[in-house]
């Protein structure tokens, strides 16, 4: 809401020479955000100028140039720039006669722009400043010729005057920041009352200041809704008042052009411009109707099927059964409390006019102006609550405005119906305020508080009854009540006191454990990003850890990874049409934050991310059809068929390393990143979360065919698959133009975090002497390594202290398609000196179950 | 043998004879320069074939009451060979240890690592940072998904479905729209949450990751990250609100940090307001911030948990973590936090 501060004066004392920036700061006190601040950014010298005569030039363009001679100063006195009296201007416009008073902006003047004006060299003359236009002075958008005074009803104002003043445009506008809970505001009145409240300043309700007078020819109104809205009826108030014999030639005065600029509004025509100010003097949305193009009476109901109405802007609007119109015998007219029809529409020629100030239910009015996309000045104010009782003051002044400035009669024909509902008064416990707010209010602050806000108060055995006024549909409870009487008194009186909350068990496991991830993954290297969690479906049908790889062996060679569908969700208003999907894996975007960063030149990457992903399972039908109310519990049974509809959306962690982990440094060669990197980072998590995670090769459509490795996790269900670890796939690295070879590792943390916790018991530490040996074993190439350590152990037994594995040799002296295997290990038993024998038959004892299992042989 | 050419063989033992070998085997010892040089005269003068060896070996000879003084006057000469041979050895050691030690000299501001710095993301640890603190305070960390219905984002918190305040939400809807799915547009939900699956009375912080329909700019960003607080306990008042507010600021922003507190509108409390913070270290000077949105759990609120609102009361508070890192760390645009870049990142390392 923006409000021009002459405007404001006019129904609250501002001391003289308030800024706008006091306005504001007062207004914030009481909850009315600052926004900005609106000016005229223009300085004189500006004056009237009479036009003494000119001379049309035509110009080698086409153009005809007129060469006018304009006086600025009477007589033989200087003029306001300290320059003659009469001025030589050139000026191209042609909607002017010798005699008219025009504005001048004179040498030193500067306009909007910033146009800094000075005499100029110009189609042979020196133009010794500028006839200026509407636009020019930023006073609206007309720019088909130069702002003549006549057509605002100011020509009789003397050559010379500051035509800043004359204007009104030394006036400036504070726009504050009005909440959805207070519709009141959206108006000079309310703003006023406001300020009041803040500094204690004299109100004056301008709603008082007029006195509707009852009409004695009735225009038949009727208000039938067959249909409403959530059990409210979409008009409450009705109230039509006739002027006729409006002349439209008459102009806007300029005092009111200039306040609804700064208002933010556009002068269209007195009687649209009439009907335009009252609404924001008093916030009551009118509309005016050329009563002659009305048929009949007037209906108001809401919309048959298939009715359509042409909108004020010429839009051809189909209509919705909810939607409430106003209607004549000819159809409807009017989408009430949002625009009006074109047929009924106010134009040139229109000297009889109806008035209609209403009043509409706020859910209907949100709904349609929704439905419609046709947020208006008249439907912000309605679905925000409007004072119903100044409908009849509002219709009252919108006369007195049209007999006064346009000539017209006040008509005795109209109507008021009034069907509002009175509000409802509140009870306010004795001390209750004080007990919620945390401070003593005394029964003195409580009372003026209450009675400032307009709250008629009658004293109860428990405390007060309060009626609210009727422009504030907010208050509706005590506690509306408690913020009354808090923000009159001023918040800055809440004293500060630390509640002391009952002792807590601290972080939960899953949170511990989250932190323990990312500070250990951040440790061992890897840096922390944040990627929006929006994607395409591509992304996700690659990416999702349910997707399959095909078994179409053909595709397979072809390195095109065919994968099944996956199910995903779909934001249905994405920012981005290329990513609508929420991400089902966190890797599509931490690539394309990988290429972002080697896009920037750093090659070196190893970033990972933690969060949450969406992953819906196939053949559900997520969310409800039906939300429950508020302000109630939902009982047990709808409460877990909401919680049930909400999509499963575990957390993850996700690695990227692409270039060299390794860095190229003095005395050491680098090394680069790939699959062994993603592996590394996954036994970091399974270190940070005490969880161990089993390796084993695996496949998936975005991954290297041989180096992806499938991420296992122990459960009392069995082995549960939590991610996949290795190299993307070339193709897949390319498409995100990343290098050929990046390491990836994703790993569902929840998954993870699940078996987590269990409570440790420790081993005793064996000092004993150790004994250790190296096994090789020849087997199969394509026995994992995992395998054959994991059969050499259990062979091993109880005196095996530890097994690595040291080398996997394959080449001369190995047959093709065998490797041979090292291990170092170590023996020991808790009790003695192992002799070289015992450990020798323990290690034979392991080479036995590999034999078995995988036809391992000792290497020669 | 040059030796013996060196060190003609004594015929018996005089003092004359036993001094020249000392002297002769001192000054070797002395000018000894290395281990090798010391080990070649310890050979010459110490050895089998050295003069004090052979002058010794002629004690077998010498006359049994000469005995004694030949005794004596080899032995010492022996003694005092030896014992310059261990001192200039232990000389020589020395000196070769440090002078191996400085030829091991590196440059050490060019140590080569297997390793390399990572780094945590300064929006994770600012969350991380403010649950501390009022973990410290008896409070816990409560959670809820990001995906939301309906019911627990907008109806729960008294957004009645037709009131501006859910449209001015910018909130993104889930296909179909008809399943009453959203991503949460503040973590609000959370509230509602904590209130329905928790004993009272209830303190709680729930920091987390929120959407709205922002497009992205230098103060702007559709994903964002809140922190909300929620207590319910009987007798809490705004003044208790204030009085949390205070002591968190000054946890995050210092000592001097202070909240001011202006009337607004919310949905979900009721009085409302507004959090300012005095922040006392802001680059440019200390100023008021506007930092999110406060007051008294709305009575509709409670009721939609279930709980009596004459018997219990709650204050609430959300505020943005991005604006706080912003006006704390002085980031001076959006697009730095959510671009990944991992420079970002490390400016901060393992601490905000």
């Amino acid at each position: 809401m923006r409000v021009p501060l002459s405007w404001l004066g006019e129904f609250v004392d501002l001391e003289p020479g308030t800024t706008p920036e006091a306005v504001h700061a007062a207004l914030v006190s009481v909850g009315l955000e600052e926004e900005e601040i609106h000016r005229f950014e223009l300085t004189g010298p500006i004056v009237v100028g009479e036009v003494l005569e000119f001379v049309g030039e035509p110009q080698t363009n086409g153009k005809i140039i007129n060469w006018c001679q304009v006086r600025v100063a009477p007589g033989d006195e200087t003029a306001a720039d300290g320059g003659p009296a009469v001025h030589g201007i050139v000026c191209g416009a042609h909607n002017f006669v010798v005699g008219d008073k025009v504005v001048v902006t004179l040498p030193g003047a500067v306009l909007p722009g910033p146009f800094p004006i000075a005499p100029r060299k110009t189609y042979g003359h020196v133009s010794d400043g500028m006839i200026a236009s509407a636009r020019e002075l930023g006073l609206g958008d007309e720019h088909d010729g130069i702002l003549l005074l006549k057509n605002l009803g100011l020509d009789d104002a003397p050559v010379g005057t500051d035509a800043i003043a004359l204007l009104g445009l030394d006036d400036t506008a504070v726009e504050v920041n009005v909440t959805p809970d207070r519709g009141y505001a959206f108006s000079i009145r309310g703003i006023a009352r406001e300020y009041s409240h803040a500094t204690g300043a004299v109100f004056r309700d301008p709603a008082l200041a007029t006195v509707p007078a009852a009409s004695t020819v009735e225009f038949p109104v009727t208000l039938a809704d067959a249909a409403p809205i959530r059990g409210r009826v979409g008009a409450s108030v009705f109230v039509t008042r006739a002027v006729r014999g409006v002349d439209p030639s008459r102009p806007t005065p300029a005092w009111m052009i200039t306040r609804l600029a700064l208002a933010g509004m556009r002068s269209i025509s007195l009687i649209v411009d009439v009907t335009n100010y009252v609404m924001l003097e008093l916030g009551q949305p009118l509309h005016g109707y050329d009563l002659d193009t009305l048929t009949g009476g007037i209906l108001v109901r809401r919309a048959e099927p298939g009715e359509k109405l042409t909108t004020l802007d010429g839009v051809v609007r189909a209509l919705s059964p909810e939607d409430l119109l106003i209607t004549d015998e000819s159809g409807a007219i009017g989408l009430a409390g949002v625009m009006g029809g074109r047929s009924t529409e106010i134009g040139a020629t229109t000297t009889n006019v109806l008035i209609e100030a209403a009043n509409f239910d706020p859910v209907s009015i949100a709904r349609s102006a929704r439905r419609h996309k046709l947020p208006s000045e008249a439907s912000r104010r309605f679905e925000r609550g409007v004072d119903p009782q100044v409908a009849a003051i509002a219709a009252a002044r919108v006369v007195q405005l049209l007999v006064d400035l346009a000539g017209g009669t006040a008509d005795s024909l109209g109507s008021a119906i009034d069907s509002s509902v009175p509000p409802v008064a509140i009870e306010l416990p004795r001390d209750f305020i004080s007990g919620l707010i945390g401070r003593t209010y005394s029964v003195e602050e409580e009372r003026s508080a209450l009675a400032e806000i307009g709250g008629e108060l009658v004293e109860t055995p428990t405390g007060l009854s309060v009626t609210p006024p009727t422009w504030r549909p907010d208050l509706t409870d005590k506690w509306t009540l408690a913020e009354e009487v808090a923000r009159i008194v001023g918040y800055d009186s809440i004293p500060s006191v630390l509640p002391v909350a009952p002792p807590g068990r601290g972080l939960t496991l899953v949170q511990r454990l989250r932190r323990t991830v990312a500070q250990t993954l951040a440790a061992t290297g890897h840096t922390e990003v944040l990627a929006y969690p929006f994607v395409s479906e591509a992304d996700n049908r690659l990416f999702a850890p349910t997707a399959v790889v095909s078994s179409d062996a053909a595709g397979a060679a072809a390195g095109v990874p065919a994968v099944a569908e996956v199910p995903q969700i779909r934001v249905a208003n994405p920012l981005d049409g290329e990513a609508p999907f929420l991400r089902a894996s966190i890797l599509p975007g931490l690539l394309r934050i990988a290429h972002r960063n080697r896009s920037r030149g750093i090659t070196d990457l190893a970033v990972f991310e933690q969060g949450l992903v969406f992953r819906p399972v196939a053949g559900i039908r997520y969310g409800s059809l039906v939300v429950p109310a508020g302000a109630v519990r939902p009982n047990t049974a709808l409460e877990a068929e909401l919680n049930a509809g909400i999509p499963p959306q575990p957390f993850s962690v996700a690695v990227v390393l692409t270039g060299n982990t390794v860095r190229h440094q003095p005395g050491r060669a680098p090394v680069a990143a790939g699959w062994q990197d993603a592996l590394t980072a996954v036994q970091q998590v399974a270190l940070a979360t005490g969880v161990p995670i089993v390796v084993r090769q695996g496949a998936h459509p975005a991954m290297h065919p041989g180096r992806t490795a499938e991420l296992f996790v122990a459960t009392p269900a069995g082995d549960l698959s939590v991610g996949f670890a290795g190299e993307l796939l070339p193709a897949v690295a390319a498409e995100f133009d990343l290098p050929a070879v990046v390491g990836v590792a994703e790993i569902t943390l929840s998954d993870v975090f699940a078996q987590a916790g269990a409570d440790l018991h420790a081993a005793p530490i064996k000092t004993m002497p150790a004994a250790t040996q190296d096994l090789s074993l020849v087997v199969s190439a394509a026995v994992p390594a995992a395998e054959v350590l994991a059969a050499v152990s259990e062979g091993a037994g109880a005196l095996l202290d530890h097994i690595e594995l040291v080398d996997d040799y394959r080449g001369t002296g190995i047959e093709p398609g065998l490797k041979s295997l090292t291990f170092a290990l170590r023996f020991r038993a808790a009790d003695r000196t192992l002799t070289a024998a015992e450990a020798s038959d323990a290690k034979l004892a392991g080479v036995a179950v590999a034999a078995a299992r995988f036809d391992a042989t000792l290497r020669e | 043998m040059s030796e013996s050419t060196e060190n003609p063989a004594p015929a018996e033992i005089t003092e004359a004879a036993v001094t020249a070998a000392v002297t002769a085997a001192l000054a070797a010892i002395s000018t000894a320069a290395d281990s090798a040089a010391l080990k070649a005269a310890s050979r010459e003068h110490a050895g089998e074939a050295s003069p004090l060896s052979r002058l010794n070996a002629l004690m077998r000879s010498v006359s049994k009451e000469q005995k004694a003084a030949a005794g004596k006057l080899v032995g010492q000469a022996r003694g005092r060979v030896t014992q310059a041979l261990a001192a200039r050895e232990a000389e020589i050691g020395a000196a070769e240890a440090a002078a191996k030690l400085a030829a091991e000299t590196v440059d050490v501001t060019a140590a080569a690592s297997t390793w390399h710095a990572g780094a945590r993301h300064p929006l994770a640890l600012l969350q991380e940072r403010v649950a501390d603190v009022f973990v410290a305070m008896g409070w816990e960390v409560a959670e809820g998904p990001e995906l939301e219905s309906e019911w627990f984002n907008f109806d729960a918190l008294n957004f009645d479905e037709d009131h501006p305040a859910r449209a001015m939400q910018d909130t993104f809807f889930i296909d179909p729209p008809e399943a009453h799915l959203v991503l949460r547009t503040h973590t609000s939900p959370v509230q509602m949450r904590a209130l329905l699956s928790r004993e009272l009375p209830v303190y709680v912080v729930a920091p987390g990751r929120v959407y709205r329909t922002d497009e992205l700019d230098a103060t702007h960003t559709p994903v964002f990250h809140q922190i909300e607080g929620i207590a319910v306990d009987k007798g809490l008042t705004m003044a208790h609100l204030r009085g949390t507010l205070d002591h968190f600021v000054q946890a995050l922003f210092g000592p001097e940090a202070k909240v001011r507190l202006r009337p607004n509108y919310f949905p979900f409390t009721e009085p409302s307001a507004e959090l300012d913070v005095w922040h006392p270290t802001f680059k440019g000077g200390a100023r008021w911030i506007e930092w999110g949105g406060c007051g008294m759990v709305n009575a509709n609120v409670l009721r939609s948990a279930g709980i009596d609102p004459e018997v219990y009361s709650g204050f609430a508070f959300g505020v943005g973590v991005e604006r706080a890192l912003m006006f704390r760390n002085d980031v001076k645009d959006m697009h730095d936090m959510v671009e990944g870049d991992a420079r970002f990142s490390q400016q901060y390392g393992m601490t905000v």
